[in-house]
């Protein structure tokens, strides 16, 4: 306890200095306007007055060039555009492998690698399929407030033309592709929460049914059209929520707390030692994640757009920003910084301005790093102790918690300048002038949690019923790799 | 004959097998161990969560040797394991009944 007072107010200062460099700057930002998209169809070449002494045939065969212009400058946009979504998807499949599989393996004891990793690998493979039979349609088909419909189930009608809807530039199915990747790393960011105990055969029917059940409904409702929370297309609550502070970490950081309060802890947590096996693992997984990320965040500009640039420089500084916080944090409480907490607050600041970052200028996006990551310490150290829940490898401590504090803050922070997202010369955060932002934030928090604790208790006690979750206690001595898959991570003598 | 168990610290184990081997011990059987007696561990921590680490990496050496060089081969390890910090380890030494070369069933000091 001698500890608090020196702690809250490190916090405090933490906190006040974060606000002063956000709101600082935020009349004198740079314009990083984005340039409106060049729309094809405003090229004013059809009402084009012929003057007097051309004939009409010359009129004509002018407007036919124009028309062809026309035409090959958006061919060229689709090009630059579809080569950067493309590249996005890749990134963000790196992302669940081997990023998250990395560093959820190096966090685990040595019996338990190959486990954890083969589901995030598992993921990639079950959720493709799902995602190609009905779960694209369930995300991004129809105009429902909860769910879309099946109009693209076995990616009917999804093909090289452009689904105007959601982005206009690209083929639909590179939109398919890359939304495919953000249904694959959220389940696998919930592995965490369930890591060392949990059946495969458990894991791999409730991450199904969760990702029908609790995903595919959130991401309709932020992302869809007609969506009870979109803030572009018509939602009751228009969150905003970039590239999925809400649908992917808040969705799987509160359903990786269900998970940890209906499986229970560990057995010998938290009398035993359980430190990592490798954080060499976990350290190259880190650094991919934030590689990766540039892809999840710039890509959700869904162009090669400047507004693809301005998330990238937003996701960047807040990793960066987040590393230190955490970093100090550490320091001033245990009087080392851990390599552990470094890469640990580069992924809570990755987490946190995931919702921000095509909303925020750069000083504010270092704000939301520095906050998340010292907000993250404090989740992972103090409150998972105090509740004494087993979140083993922190998914809700770093995605729940890093998630929600990013929603709030986009809230307060999202300019016009960056994005208009309500029109020109509507504010759009907080400081902008548009406080009620920051509620329409709280109610998309509040519901996208509600939706993921009922959705996943509902699942588990399902899944508990037909197939079991926790293994035996002899397994989970032995270790999930060998009981589970017949097999081990290291093998180093023959 | 006597055995003499030596558990020493892994950083003077290349000293002392070069020592032993210039007074002429050739033979020797050496494991990895884990122990400690005064010396206390460590504390790593881990996202908050503290680990006391108390069983530190040693080396322990085992030979058996002829009576007439045990007080040589104790003094240089003695010389050579020697840091004078907590943690140095100790030497044991017990009689040993007998001894046999599998090979050739020699027995007693001939099949040392």
């Amino acid at each position: 306890m001698k500890h608090m007072g020196r702690k809250g107010s490190f916090f405090t200062v933490l906190v006040l200095g974060a606000v002063v460099l956000a709101a600082a700057p935020l009349s004198a930002q740079q314009p990083a306007t984005p340039s409106p998209a060049i729309p094809s169809s405003a090229t004013p070449h059809s009402t084009g007055t012929p003057e007097t002494n051309l004939t009409s045939k010359s009129s004509r065969a002018m407007n036919e060039r124009l028309a062809q212009l026309d035409q090959r400058v958006t061919a060229a946009q689709t090009s630059a555009d579809n080569a950067w979504m493309l590249v996005s998807a890749a990134l963000v499949l790196m992302m669940t492998g081997p990023g998250l599989a990395l560093f959820y393996g190096g966090l685990v004891r040595r019996k338990n690698t190959l486990a954890i990793m083969m589901q995030s690998f598992a993921l990639m493979a079950l959720i493709t399929v799902l995602w190609a039979l009905v779960g694209y349609s369930l995300c991004f088909g129809g105009n429902g407030p909860v769910i879309g419909g099946f109009e693209h189930a076995f990616l009917r009608g999804v093909g090289a033309e452009p689904n105007p809807d959601y982005a206009g530039t690209i083929p639909q199915l590179t939109f398919m592709v890359y939304q495919l990747m953000f249904a694959i790393i959220t389940p696998a960011l919930i592995t965490g929460a369930t890591a060392e105990r949990m059946k495969f055969s458990g894991t791999v029917l409730f991450l199904t049914l969760w990702f029908l059940v609790v995903y595919a409904p959130l991401a309709h409702m932020v992302w869809g059209k007609g969506g009870l929370l979109s803030a572009s297309l018509g939602g009751k609550f228009p969150t905003l929520d970039f590239a999925g502070g809400t649908v992917v970490h808040i969705s799987s950081g509160v359903s990786a707390l269900a998970c940890a309060l209906y499986l229970g802890k560990r057995t010998g947590y938290p009398r035993q030692p359980m430190p990592p096996h490798s954080l060499v693992l976990s350290f190259i997984g880190a650094c991919l994640l934030w590689v990766g990320w540039f892809g999840f965040n710039a890509g959700s500009a869904l162009a090669s757009s400047p507004l693809a640039t301005s998330a990238f420089v937003a996701t960047h500084f807040a990793a960066a920003a987040a590393a230190l916080s955490w970093s100090a944090a550490e320091w001033i409480k245990n009087g080392r910084p851990s390599a552990l907490g470094a890469i640990s607050g580069g992924v809570a600041g990755l987490v946190a301005i995931t919702p921000a970052a095509g909303f925020v200028a750069p000083m504010p996006a270092l704000a939301i790093g520095f906050i998340a990551g010292a907000l993250c310490y404090w989740m992972v150290t103090r409150v998972k102790a105090i509740f004494g829940y087993d979140d083993a490898l922190d998914a809700f401590g770093v995605h729940g918690a890093g998630g929600t504090v990013g929603a709030l803050l986009t809230g307060v922070f999202a300019q016009q300048l960056i994005n208009p997202i309500y029109g020109a010369g509507k504010p759009v955060g907080g400081l902008d002038g548009h406080w009620g932002q920051v509620g329409n934030q709280l109610a998309g928090v509040l519901i996208s949690w509600a939706f993921a604790l009922v959705g996943t208790f509902v699942l588990l006690k399902i899944v508990d019923a037909i197939t079991g979750l926790r293994v035996s206690e002899e397994q989970e001595i032995e270790g999930l790799d060998i009981t589970q898959h017949g097999e081990e991570a290291y093998n180093l003598e023959p | 004959m006597m055995k003499l168990e030596a558990i020493i610290q892994p950083s003077r184990f290349e000293s002392v097998k070069d020592a032993l081997r210039e007074i002429g011990i050739e033979g020797m059987t050496v494991t990895e161990v884990r122990g400690h007696g005064r010396q206390k561990g460590h504390t790593e921590v881990y996202r908050g969560r503290e680990y006391t680490v108390d069983l530190l990496p040693k080396i322990k050496l085992e030979m058996v040797l002829p009576d007439a060089v045990v007080n040589t081969v104790v003094e240089t390890i003695l010389k050579t394991a020697k840091t004078g910090k907590i943690g140095d380890g100790k030497i044991f030494l017990s009689r040993v009944e007998e001894a046999i070369r599998i090979r050739n069933e020699e027995r007693g000091e001939n099949a040392l």
